[in-house]
């Protein structure tokens, strides 16, 4: 079944009309996503993409029944989308856009807390993340489709290209992927390591998972630590940053050392402690998988 | 975006909260005497502006009795290498120090504002514990450290703050002004959009509270929405991480000598692992972005070569949004206008990889190529230690 997204996702794109809305949009029509709507204010009524665009996610939920939203919004305006979509019905919520205010992503968690306070669960993907791909099926998002191929390993990570790279990998070793989750490199976002661990850990056609972390934040030590208490399947973990000096933001604005928390050392601390196997070359990734599913076929 | 002391004092004085009277910043002694008078009368306190904490311990800050005490101090602090237990082993030089006049301490506290990654808001951390500086604090005095999560949407509400006065035992003579400081404090913190507000410490004086020194650190993702704080300027960044940011690249210089282009914050940072585990050592972290196009790389490869530590160069591109062809365009395009000196890695891979080699291939710059990551890193080592 993967996990999030599948070939029967009603899909609509927030930011649909414009230039980046477009481009990426058409990629993922193309690769077979189901999108069938747009939201974009004051375009309501036009047809972009062979599809209809409505002012309001309200509308377009009302009309087409989607209940997916993909975030391609400019930062300033990108928060008050994600709450629009929550708002208007979507459940699951995957923001591409990068660099909205901290503060703002502060805002939109209460929000969200709030609404799931009300018996409604979502799930906020993202911002500043590639999006989610299971492949053969459904990507939403803005990553390489090519490099991906069906198969039972999942992977979650902070980085966009750095998943390309380890997908890359396991592609050419013949190791396929159930879903592939980008959730994003901000210091504040919605889903964690944890949160898709979970997910993972209760999809029937994931046989294994893939881990990309980085420097700042206690992301991944709070996914060792449900690694170790909650889960039966192995996992892979990798961790950049290793060479980056403490006190300066590594481009994400999320990965940055303060104040000594949030080390490359006390991720592969916590991570080897629970029993994760642990990658320390970022291109030994696939070789790592790979040789530990021949060991397990034998 | 990181603010000097005296800049985040200009910003709360603003907002009406109380900080020592201001005489202003010297470059050269002789602006000394003018800034005493400004600052009143004695004694006076001179303090080194640089971003780094623990400036006390380390001779940054000292008071002052007599205006020949005052020259003097002032006189060898301006120009002084300062090391402190957060410059990491390096000296800062000091170019400016601020001149203030003193005031009256009946009790000092730490409080500061953080967006807090766990909470996913700001908090306040306080402690009765004030002027230690609080990795410290939170080891010997755990017990002692107040967090308060708050909410962005209200701020520091009335009630939290008394109960705030009351965990620090505040005096009832203090309570209200300190309700109104702590109050006033949050609120800057969440209209500037602050990644941490600092005040360490916060003191109690006879006629009130005050902000006897400030650290405040802005979102860069936010300054869109920031005028007001446009005219400060960015003390981090060295010049060439500035030429960076005006062209839209992420680059971090760092002591090595390899330079590298990557595509994506993440890849570039295992990038940087991936030269280290080879033996190497990273000049620099640069992301290129996606959107890069043509012009971006040329400018990227400009600004790696203007770091005269550099030796080799690595360039790892995974193409996704960004295509390699376009990649091995730019990178051909500046090097007709500079002629390369030192050995250049190439790594390609993803969206028209082909086309990428291809056009490097015929380019006939001297590139050395490299399919996989690791095999890319070990020729960028071996090329930068000259084999």
């Amino acid at each position: 079944m993967s996990i999030i997204l599948d070939k029967d996702s009603k899909i609509l794109v927030q930011g649909f009309t414009g230039s980046q809305g477009t481009f990426h949009s058409k990629q993922c029509i193309d690769y077979g996503t189901q999108i069938v709507a747009g939201v974009t204010p004051g375009r309501g009524g036009q047809t972009h993409l062979d599809r209809p665009v409505f002012n309001t996610v309200h509308d377009a939920v009302r009309n087409t029944g989607a209940f997916v939203s993909m975030i391609l919004v400019p930062a300033p305006f990108a928060a008050d989308s994600i709450m629009e979509a929550v708002d208007g019905g979507c459940s699951v919520v995957i923001c591409i856009t990068e660099g909205i205010p901290v503060l703002d992503m502060a805002k939109v968690k209460r929000y969200i807390q709030q609404v799931e306070r009300s018996g409604r669960e979502i799930t906020l993907i993202g911002p500043n993340c590639p999006g989610v791909i299971t492949p053969g099926q459904c990507k939403l998002g803005i990553m390489p489709a090519f490099i991906h191929k069906p198969g039972r390993i999942g992977v979650v990570s902070r980085s966009g290209t750095l998943t390309y790279e380890a997908v890359d990998q396991l592609t050419k070793r013949g190791l396929g992927q159930s879903t592939v989750v980008g959730i994003g490199g901000d210091p504040i976002n919605g889903s964690s390591h944890a949160d898709i661990l979970a997910k993972f850990e209760a999809d029937d056609e994931t046989d294994a998972i893939v881990m990309i972390g980085e420097i700042g934040g206690s992301g991944e030590e709070e996914a060792a630590r449900f690694f170790k208490e909650k889960m039966t399947k192995p996992v892979f973990g990798f961790i950049a940053g290793k060479a980056a000096p403490e006190g300066r933001r590594m481009g994400h604005a999320g990965a940055i050392v303060e104040g000594g928390a949030g080390t490359h050392a006390s991720k592969i601390k916590a991570m080897k402690e629970a029993g994760i196997t642990v990658v320390d070359n970022l291109s030994g990734i696939g070789e790592a998988v790979a040789k530990s599913f021949k060991t397990l076929a034998a | 975006m990181k603010f000097l002391e005296h800049e985040g004092k200009e910003i709360l004085k603003a907002r009406g909260i109380a900080v020592p009277p201001a005489g202003g910043v010297i470059t050269k002694p002789a602006q000394l005497a003018a800034a005493m008078k400004r600052a009143g009368k004695a004694p006076w306190v001179i303090k080194a502006q640089v971003l780094a904490g623990g400036r006390g311990k380390a001779g940054g800050i000292k008071l002052a009795k007599t205006p020949k005490e005052a020259k003097e101090l002032a006189g060898k602090m301006i120009g002084m290498d300062l090391i402190t237990h957060q410059t990491h082993g390096q000296a800062i030089k000091v170019k400016e120090v601020f001149i203030e006049g003193g005031v009256k301490i009946e009790r000092e506290m730490y409080f500061s504002v953080v967006m807090d990654r766990k909470n996913a808001g700001p908090t306040i951390i306080a402690s009765s514990q004030g002027g230690m500086e609080i990795e410290t604090l939170a080891e010997e005095h755990p017990e002692q450290i107040i967090r308060m999560p708050v909410d962005p949407n209200v701020g520091l509400r009335d009630f939290a703050a008394r109960r705030l006065a009351f965990q620090l035992d505040i005096p009832a003579t203090h309570t209200a002004e300190f309700v109104k400081t702590t109050k006033a404090l949050v609120k800057m913190f969440i209209d500037l959009d602050c990644s941490m507000l600092e005040i360490n410490p916060l003191i109690l004086t006879p006629k009130g509270v005050a902000a006897l020194d400030c650290k405040m650190t802005t979102d860069d993702s936010a300054a869109y929405r920031h005028p007001e704080l446009a005219k400060y300027k960015d003390h981090e960044a060295s010049a060439l991480e500035k030429e960076a940011m005006a062209a839209d690249i992420s680059y971090v210089g760092l002591d090595g000598t390899i330079g590298c282009m990557v595509n994506g914050a993440g890849l570039a940072m295992g990038t940087m692992d991936t030269i280290a585990l080879a033996g190497g050592s990273p000049a620099n972290f640069l992301d290129v972005g996606g959107g890069a196009n043509e012009e971006r790389v040329s400018k990227a490869l400009n600004i790696i070569l203007k770091d005269k530590k550099v030796k080799a160069i690595l360039i790892n591109i995974f193409g996704g949004i960004v295509k390699c062809d376009m990649i091995a365009a730019g990178v051909i395009a500046a090097l007709k206008k500079i002629k390369l000196k030192v050995p250049l890695v190439v790594r390609l891979q993803g969206t028209n990889v082909e086309a990428g080699r291809e056009l490097l291939k015929k380019s006939g710059i001297a590139i050395i190529v490299a399919d996989e990551l690791w095999d890319a890193a070990q020729k960028a080592v071996a090329a930068a230690k000259g084999n």
